[in-house]
């Protein structure tokens, strides 16, 4: 029966690092900004969540939501002049703030890490027969589940989900006919520090000291996922991100011991086959377009 | 002769740092040691990042093989048959100089990314720069695990410490060589995929064998530049060459201009500096006022800085033009 227990878990942490991918491939698809400083988001809400360990869990997650999405809106602020410019400069960009914000953590929380206590109970785990299945993997399943949901719904049957929609697919003409720039890409900061929230609400269940490199790791495992996914499709990102974190999750379980140092490399080592074979993205359809000239 | 100023400038900078830095105490040089070796691996990314375009976070995989490389042949054999016993006897049983380990750093970095090259070449855009750091990862994680190519977790410990001019001289052999590939009918065609490929392809420019070239070429020098760094410290550990020296060096390449080997140099030194700079302000500096900042500050600072001059011009300080002497207009 480890199998089956293994797999649960594996399909918790992918949904995570699931959503952590709509996260960062909502800004990227209508901004094409790809925000290394999505985890110091996390990182916010989590030393939020620490700070509010006292009082009701319903306080501390509405306080970790606002948290989380302020810091969201700041990053739209300043990202704002790299409108346009060219990846490279976008992407160190993103890097330079992620550092800096890393370091003002470091600078106000010091480094010795905040344990965060709200939501403890969740990691009891119930016995079904030989499987023991933690109250944490089926409400990070349940929350993802939902929240992928909702934004689904939000981006189809909205007014400002089609605004978003048309500028993912085409950014100028969008403009011309009418959707707001600013109004549109604030929003979907707006919608990425949410499930930001969400993200550091669950992985501070499960990883309750929070230390100024707490969203860093996961971060930098969804982005991977996101591009092996396929970036241009929020469909495809996501579906990355979860295959990222399923896969780390088993393999990692399944390895032998001796070995499982290597298990970095191992995936590493996948995503850049994976890369080699399909550039565009595992699940992105059919062939890649052509270069336009 | 107009073109040389080109290579005088970045050149007369290097040599001026090196000067400044013998001039002062053994603690102060350093700091200037360490901007000459940052300057070393920043050109070392410019040759690739700043010709063809592409952002690769993988070169500091080349810095890491030839630090481990030049840092493990300097090392006496008797101190490593004590201290390493697993190291495979080629590495064990053999002991050379420092000029002929940073030759071998250089192949080794320069092989290490042809080899890499090869497959990734055929990228470009985000998938590149994910490939590349995906390499990064892995050079982090079997270096830091495999005991028969080092020490794993701890440091290569002892290794001879080069002098400033030495270090000055290093860097200024990766100025001229990045300098000479970019006037190279190599480099002037990569170039011209970097301001578009379709253009360029159109032309007869076989896009992957230029990027190939590049690649090879400024994993040799970032090989080069390893081996300067683990002379420049005395000793080397996994995380030195990782994460925070593949950030900061792009950083110092962006803010400086990604264009050009005089944005290389100048991003290089100016960061250094002020990291310097504001290192000592957080043990009490003199500035008309005694200047004392709380401990943190200095890398705070550091990232709001560049987070500024990122957001606010893109361009980089140089806008990636090379430094030239102001033309006479004609009226």
């Amino acid at each position: 029966m480890t199998l089956l227990q293994q797999l649960i878990d594996a399909v918790a942490l992918g949904a995570l690092y699931g959503l952590v991918a709509v996260g960062i491939g909502l800004v990227f698809g209508i901004m094409r900004l790809v925000n290394f400083a999505y985890g110091e988001i996390i990182t916010a809400g989590g030393y939020t969540l620490a700070y509010l360990n006292g009082s009701s869990p319903v306080v501390a997650i509405l306080a970790c939501v606002a948290a989380c999405i302020g810091l969201a809106l700041v990053q739209e602020r300043v990202f704002r002049p790299l409108r346009g410019a060219s990846p490279a400069t976008m992407l160190v960009a993103t890097f330079a703030v992620s550092f800096l914000l890393q370091n003002i953590y470091l600078l106000a929380f010091g480094s010795r890490g905040k344990p965060v206590s709200t939501l403890g109970g969740l990691n009891t785990a119930i016995s079904l027969g030989t499987l023991r299945i933690r109250w944490i993997s089926i409400v990070a399943l349940a929350v993802a589940a939902a929240l992928l949901a909702g934004t689904t719904l939000l981006l189809n049957r909205t007014a400002i989900g089609l605004h978003m929609r048309a500028a993912a697919a085409d950014f100028r003409t969008a403009r011309i006919l009418g959707v707001r720039a600013n109004r549109v890409i604030a929003s979907s900061f707006v919608l990425a520090g949410f499930l930001a929230a969400a993200v550091s609400v669950l992985l501070t269940v499960q990883n309750p000291l929070v230390t100024p490199d707490y969203g860093v790791s996961v971060t930098l495992f969804a982005l991977v996922g996101v591009v092996v996914g396929g970036l241009d499709r929020l469909a495809s990102a996501s579906l990355g991100g979860f295959a990222i974190g399923f896969a780390y999750s088993l393999v990692g379980a399944r390895l032998p011991t001796d070995k499982s140092q290597y298990l970095p490399s191992l995936l590493y080592g996948t995503v850049i086959l994976v890369l080699l074979l399909r550039p565009a993205g595992l699940f992105a359809p059919g062939k890649s377009a052509v270069e336009r000239v | 002769m107009r073109r040389l100023v080109g290579l005088a400038a970045p050149v007369l900078l290097l040599v001026a740092v090196a000067a400044v830095g013998s001039l002062t105490t053994a603690a102060r040089q350093l700091e200037f040691e360490n901007a000459l070796v940052k300057a070393a691996i920043v050109i070392a990314l410019y040759v690739f990042i700043g010709n063809s375009g592409v952002v690769s976070f993988g070169q500091v995989s080349f810095v890491a093989v030839g630090a481990y490389l030049s840092g493990l042949l300097t090392l006496e054999v008797t101190q490593k048959s004590f201290v390493l016993p697993n190291l495979i006897p080629i590495l064990r049983d053999h002991h050379v100089g420092t000029p002929l380990s940073l030759v071998l750093a250089a192949a080794a970095g320069g092989l290490y990314a042809f080899v890499v090259g090869l497959p990734l070449m055929r990228l470009s855009g985000l998938p590149a720069g994910i490939a590349t750091f995906a390499v990064l990862g892995i050079t982090y994680n079997v270096l830091r695990y495999w005991e028969k190519i080092g020490p794993a977790a701890q440091a290569i410990p002892l290794v001879p410490e080069s002098g400033v001019w030495t270090l000055m001289t290093g860097a200024v052999i990766t100025a001229i060589v990045a300098f000479a590939y970019q006037l190279s009918r190599f480099g002037r065609r990569l170039r011209a995929t970097r301001e578009d490929a379709a253009a360029a392809q159109a032309s007869g420019i076989h896009v992957y064998r230029e990027r190939l070239v590049a690649f090879t070429l400024s994993g040799a020098l970032a090989g080069f530049a390893g081996g300067l760094l683990v002379h420049e410290l005395g000793s080397i550990t996994t995380d030195q060459v990782y994460l925070e020296l593949t950030f900061i060096t792009l950083a110092m390449l962006v803010v400086g201009g990604v264009g050009s080997l005089w944005g290389a140099v100048v991003g290089a030194l100016l960061i250094s500096g002020l990291d310097s700079l504001l290192g000592d302000a957080e043990n009490t500096i003199h500035v008309g006022f005694r200047l004392t900042l709380p401990d943190g500050t200095r890398l705070v600072t550091l990232g709001a800085v560049m987070a500024l001059v990122l957001i606010l011009r893109p361009s980089g300080l140089t806008r990636g033009r090379e430094f030239g002497l102001p033309r006479r207009r004609s009226v």
